[in-house]
């Protein structure tokens, strides 16, 4: 059987939105996380403790580690598609890009949540 | 001055080699063009190709000490010796310095490089305001000499699937057009992980065009309109 090259699947406009979007909330968190830390020198592990225990900071810390899975999937979507050619192996290299991304997530709100 | 041309002539060679020359000759405001016809007249075994020789055709587009351009613009005086020239990069080489086009030129027809417009033709010319027209400036003096789409690694990696840098200039020239109806449908073709979002904005395509034009600045305008009629 001949494989003809197919084209069209109509998305791509939304991922690419994301990556961008997710590029900024990262980069505003990182700069916000900084001023902070540089607030509370020297650093020990009861400010640290306290400085985590303030829902505001949770809440941007799973802002940033969610922003950095939707990050990650675009950018890893976009390496697999540049260069691996067969359409199985990318499709399974994908899917355990998801898998893993997914368990990351969950993880993080056991990480971030938990005491 | 010396130089050294990838040959290769699939009937006769089982691999492409690098054959060096030497000119007896003073830069001066000569060509490189100029040269690879002395050069020719040497060893007239050497395939190129050629039209204008003023950098209006777009024929003789090459792989110049490591980047790509026109033969006939670049002034030998700026080339660092031995000058290597090679074939465009990721196209079939059928001869020497001669490529293959088509699968530059399949691209560049997927994205219906004309007006499409389906008024009845007015008694005269459709007309457009001097800033409507002013939106084609930069777009439509691309000469397909495909500099761009060949110094573009999406394109080397994905050529049956990545318009190229090429193809989508020329596809936000009839998505910039006033007179053309069909907008949405060029934007729906476009719309695609492969044949327009390959482009990771690295821009080697400004890098490389010898008419000087932005095909990345092109492509984020789609991405743009994208963005303006999704969100």
């Amino acid at each position: 059987m001949v494989k003809r090259t197919v084209v069209g699947a109509h998305y791509g406009i939304m991922g690419w939105l994301v990556q961008r979007i997710s590029a900024a909330i990262m980069a505003l968190f990182i700069l916000l996380f900084l001023m902070v830390l540089l607030d509370h020198r020297p650093l020990s592990f009861d400010i640290w403790k306290t400085l985590f225990s303030q829902l505001w900071l949770r809440i941007g810390v799973q802002l940033f580690v969610l922003g950095l899975f939707l990050h990650a999937w675009v950018g890893m979507r976009d390496i697999l598609m540049d260069y691996v050619r067969s359409t199985g192996t990318r499709l399974f290299l994908q899917v355990l890009v998801l898998v893993s991304l997914s368990a990351y997530a969950i993880w993080s709100v056991r990480i971030i949540w938990g005491n | 001055m010396r130089f050294s041309i990838y040959r290769f002539d699939p009937d006769t060679d089982a691999s492409p080699y690098m054959k060096d020359y030497e000119l007896a000759l003073e830069a001066g405001d000569m060509m490189l063009l100029d040269a690879l016809i002395l050069i020719k007249a040497q060893d007239d075994s050497l395939s190129l190709r050629k039209s204008c020789r003023e950098g209006v055709c777009g024929s003789d587009a090459m792989n110049i000490n490591g980047r790509n351009g026109l033969a006939c613009i670049t002034p030998l005086s700026g080339l660092k010796e031995p000058i290597e020239l090679r074939p465009l990069p990721g196209l079939p080489v059928i001869r020497d310095l001669v490529v293959d086009m088509e699968p530059f030129f399949k691209q560049y027809r997927s994205i219906k490089p004309y007006l499409i417009n389906n008024d009845p033709p007015p008694e005269t010319e459709r007309l457009q305001s001097p800033q409507e027209r002013a939106e084609l400036d930069g777009l439509y003096e691309c000469i397909l000499c495909a500099c761009c789409t060949t110094s573009c690694p999406s394109f080397w990696w994905n050529p049956e699937k990545f318009v190229g840098p090429a193809g989508l200039l020329q596809a936000w020239r009839f998505i910039a057009d006033t007179r053309d109806q069909a907008t949405s449908e060029r934007l729906d073709d476009l719309e695609d992980p492969y044949r327009l979002f390959r482009c990771h904005g690295i821009m080697n395509c400004v890098d490389a065009c010898p008419k000087g034009l932005n095909p990345t600045e092109a492509i984020g305008k789609i991405k743009g309109m994208m963005v303006r009629r999704t969100v």
